[in-house]
């Protein structure tokens, strides 16, 4: 599989040429599977870090994206493929897959639903974004075995929570996957999923050896305890006020501000509404690690821009000014303050896009 | 106060007082499980007429004294060690009983008994039970799983439920022994079994039938774990709809409920019946909106004769799957050929299934209007004059675009009726806005429109898109409209996009605007000169 190909044509935005590399794969007898998760996952994946490294534009990203979609398409109607769901048909029972609601990044979910049918299961997709009622009506309607939901935006988790719980009291367990649990999805057990997979192959393994346990009917969900102390939900209700305050601050701090264009102007508040988003799923999570990892990552970016990371500094002055009152807030604060104040002046110099030789490899 | 009963040759004369008005009942039972001793309590549980003599253990309870006797004997495990839990449960008379054993009860030959009546628990433990599980399932075939394996754990060894269904086949979930459900469609016949057509009748609801064993059909004498010695069939009456029948097999006991059971039986199988029908209409319902929804609900992606196009739809509402925005794309080969494919966007004032039932009167409209798709003027027209008829004052604004793939390009004509202005966006990045205006549609006699015509080169899209995309007020100080100028700027950036990525990003920017405040509908469509041909050529 000439990878490096590949990933020219899913840049160049060269559906054709993709889709022809992956097919004469299947030509070629490569196992349908494989071609999922190890030419397209991680083709999906090399595509996340090149943006998350700010090497390639959200655009490119976009259009990456909906040229593995059609690639995948086109292997769902690979003879091959149809040959291996028509022989595994109806083995197994009915799976939902879907995105939750404000989850954009639909691959990682198309991919595991394609796996799902290979490995005979009735699966319905339901795909991105997908409103929670919806989602209930549907398990109602369908009575799956289970419901696997993705999320890639760690922000989207107190959704995340939300679903998870709303699906288990329809008596349907829930899967959940993708890289906001983490890793080592520390946050799907924090949020009381049935079950986590790191990705589509364990997840499908997992469902293989057996049906996941019927979720507990809870009447009121305190796996959190934390959140009585109730600052989460009031910096989520202040969000805008806070970072309009920031933004206000900064404006009287950093005068080159006031010559900033209007883009500019909307790139910041932008940004700043991104570190309070980060900042209250953290504090949902009471998981300090999701914040100052992020604020870390926002240094990288904005050196890597030739904005010096301490810029970041008075962002997090300017929120314990308005939140002196909420210990848990303050403390994560301080924290972020220490990883930005030692992290080092320059970038570590993201190479440039193609430096990277061999994603599947990593 | 009678003495205590005393067997011949047993090793206590006297029954200690404390024991023996202990509001508790305990037994002594020898090595061998005769009952030497008891104390009033446990008289009046065994049903034993004063001065009458010990009746033999139940079997349970023998069963269970005969083990402890070979783990106590020298030798056997766990000598001397008291443990906590009760030894044995049983039924005694119409009471559940659990025992816990006290070995070298006084004498070592004696085994003292405490048997404690918990009857009363677990009918307690099945009402908790019937309100934590049974409201909470709105799907039919789940509902019979529950209804059933509840019924199996507390009522009887082997229960099914049959609900009604269209001629033929009935759905049947039955629960054994075990708590295994299984869920099947049978072809029977509920004249085959006594009482079962009268119950899955529902009303007026009947009484719980007894009825005989041997007269039950194979099919049902199939679903128990063995040879069912009593067989109850009970009516499961819903709201004002028959839900079901429950039937209850007993593999040893009476044909009748205890004194204790009957209220719970009358509840559970209200409650049951509720249940089951609640999920049979919300079924029913379902499927009925889905049905409508799939007419409404437009398409998403397609490639028209060379022309690619792409589009997505989110209602106001989360609960809703249609609103008052709408789209349809139409292939040249229904309408005429000359104009090639046509794409209508639009948005009908109001909002939910009203307005949705309004776009798909519109939709049905300009599809019968295909035949003149190549005047828009024309059709606009005639769309004017039928909701003008219509009466209901309801007005609607849209964009029409006629879409013909010319060699490497896409010759386009828009028309804009009372819309916002279709935006081209070149694959070098330059978004400019078609200078198509036009009236309202539906409001005045006579409309005033102007059709314009623009050229895609390879990789330039046209968008089309409701004001519920420019009007999303939110953003990060969540009071601002997201606005002409920022979608303008973001599709700068979008130059070269395959339609149903641009689709998603318009989408995308708009939701993250929105965060989680309230949105209108938003509806957008990109129609795409290829940027290339399946041969490779850039062309």
């Amino acid at each position: 599989m000439p990878a490096d190909a590949l990933w020219a044509a899913v840049m160049d935005g060269d559906e054709y040429a993709a889709t022809d590399i992956v097919l004469a794969a299947l030509d070629d007898g490569m196992d349908p599977e494989d071609v999922l998760m190890d030419v397209i996952a991680p083709l999906q994946e090399r595509v996340g870090r090149e943006w998350a490294a700010n090497r390639i534009t959200v655009a490119q990203e976009h259009t990456a994206t909906a040229v593995n979609e059609r690639v995948i398409g086109a292997v769902a109607h690979h003879p091959a493929v149809r040959r291996r769901e028509a022989a595994a048909a109806e083995r197994h029972g009915r799976i939902a897959v879907a995105c939750i609601d404000g989850e954009w990044h639909a691959l990682p979910a198309r991919l595991l639903a394609e796996v799902l049918r290979l490995r005979g299961w009735q699966v319905d997709y339901l795909g991105a974004q997908v409103p929670t009622p919806h989602l209930i009506s549907h398990l109602h309607r369908t009575r799956p075995a289970a419901v696997a939901l993705s999320s890639s935006i760690a922000t989207r988790l107190p959704d995340a929570h939300a679903a998870i719980t709303a699906c288990q009291a329809t008596g349907t367990p829930v899967m959940v996957g993708g890289a906001a649990y983490g890793p080592d999805g520390r946050y799907a057990a924090l949020l009381g999923a049935d079950a986590w997979a790191p990705d589509a192959r364990a997840a499908a393994d997992r469902l293989a050896r057996g049906p996941l346990p019927e979720p507990l009917r809870r009447r009121t969900v305190d796996d959190l305890p934390h959140l009585a102390d109730q600052t989460y939900a009031h910096v989520t209700g202040a969000a805008p006020r806070l970072v309009r305050h920031v933004l206000d601050g900064l404006q009287a701090r950093i005068p080159a501000m006031a010559d900033y264009t209007v883009e500019q102007r909307d790139r910041t508040a932008e940004d700043v509404s991104h570190i309070v988003e980060f900042f209250s799923t953290a504090l949902y999570l009471d998981d300090h690690e999701l914040f100052t990892g992020f604020m870390a990552w926002t240094a990288d970016i904005l050196a890597a821009r030739n904005v010096p990371p301490r810029f970041l500094l008075p962002v997090l002055d300017l929120l314990v000014e308005q939140l002196a009152d909420h210990p848990r807030a303050a403390d994560l604060l301080t924290r972020a303050r220490t990883v930005i104040e030692q992290h080092p002046p320059t970038p570590p110099a993201p190479g440039p896009p193609n430096e990277d030789p061999d994603p599947a490899a990593e | 106060m009678t003495e205590p009963t005393q067997r011949e040759g047993g090793a206590r004369d006297v029954l200690d007082p404390v024991l023996r008005s202990a509001p508790s009942a305990v037994l002594f039972a020898d090595a061998d499980g005769g009952v030497v001793q008891v104390n009033d309590a446990a008289r009046m549980l065994l049903g034993i007429p004063p001065g009458g003599p010990a009746p033999a253990l139940p079997d349970w309870l023998a069963r269970a004294q005969r083990s402890l006797g070979e783990r106590t004997r020298p030798g056997g495990a766990g000598t001397g060690r008291a443990s906590t839990g009760p030894a044995a449960r049983g039924p005694i008379g119409d009471r559940v009983v659990e025992a816990y054993p006290v070995p070298d009860g006084g004498t070592p030959e004696l085994t003292a008994w405490w048997l404690v009546d918990v009857t009363e628990r677990e009918h307690a433990a099945f009402l908790i039970e019937m309100a934590e599980e049974l409201p909470e399932v709105l799907n039919l075939e789940r509902c019979m799983e529950v209804t059933a394996r509840m019924a199996a754990r507390h009522l009887a060894d082997a229960a099914v439920v049959v609900v009604p269904r269209s001629e033929g086949s009935r759905p049947v979930a039955c629960s054994g022994a075990g708590g295994r459900t299984g869920h099947g469609e049978l072809p029977i016949d509920p004249a085959e079994v006594e009482g079962l057509a009268d119950a899955l009748r529902g009303f007026p609801p009947v009484p719980p039938r007894w009825i005989d064993p041997l007269t039950a059909p194979a099919w049902l004498l199939g679903l128990a774990p063995g040879r069912p010695a009593a067989i109850a069939v009970i009516s499961l009456p819903g709201h004002g709809v028959p839900a079901g029948a429950l039937v209850l097999m007993r593999m040893s006991g009476p044909e009748a409920f205890s004194v204790g059971e009957e209220p719970a039986v009358r509840l559970f199988a209200a409650r049951a019946g509720a249940m089951l029908s609640a999920a049979r209409l919300y079924g029913e319902q379902a499927s009925i909106s889905a049905t409508l929804m799939r007419e409404l609900l437009p398409p998403r992606a397609l490639e028209l004769d060379g022309v690619e196009v792409a589009a997505r739809y989110r209602p106001s509402g989360d609960e809703d799957l249609v609103g008052g925005d709408f789209y349809d794309v139409f292939p040249a080969a229904e309408g005429g050929s000359r104009a090639g494919a046509l794409a209508a966007l639009g948005d009908v004032c109001g909002k939910g299934l009203e307005a949705a039932v309004l776009t798909g009167k519109i939709r049905t409209t300009l599809r019968a209007l295909l035949p003149m798709a190549d005047d828009h003027r024309r059709v606009l027209e005639l769309l004017n004059g039928a909701l003008l008829l219509d009466g209901a004052g309801r007005f609607v604004t849209l964009v029409l675009a006629s879409a013909r793939r010319q060699g490497a390009d896409v010759r386009l004509r828009l028309t804009g009726a009372g819309h916002p202005a279709p935006l081209i966006v070149r694959a070098g990045g330059k978004v400019e806005a078609a200078p198509t205006r036009g009236s309202l549609i539906g409001v005045l006699d006579e409309i005033e429109v102007t059709t314009v015509e623009e050229t895609l080169g390879p990789g330039d899209t046209c968008l089309l898109y409701t004001d519920g995309i420019t009007e999303a007020v939110g953003g990060p100080l969540g009071d601002e409209m997201f606005g002409d100028e920022r979608l303008r700027a973001a599709l700068a950036g979008c130059g070269a996009m395959p339609p149903e990525a641009l689709v998603e990003r318009v989408h995308m920017l708009a939701a993250e605007w929105v965060g989680t405040g309230r949105h209108d509908d938003m509806a957008v469509i990109a129609i795409t000169a290829p940027a290339r041909g399946p041969e490779g050529r850039t062309s």
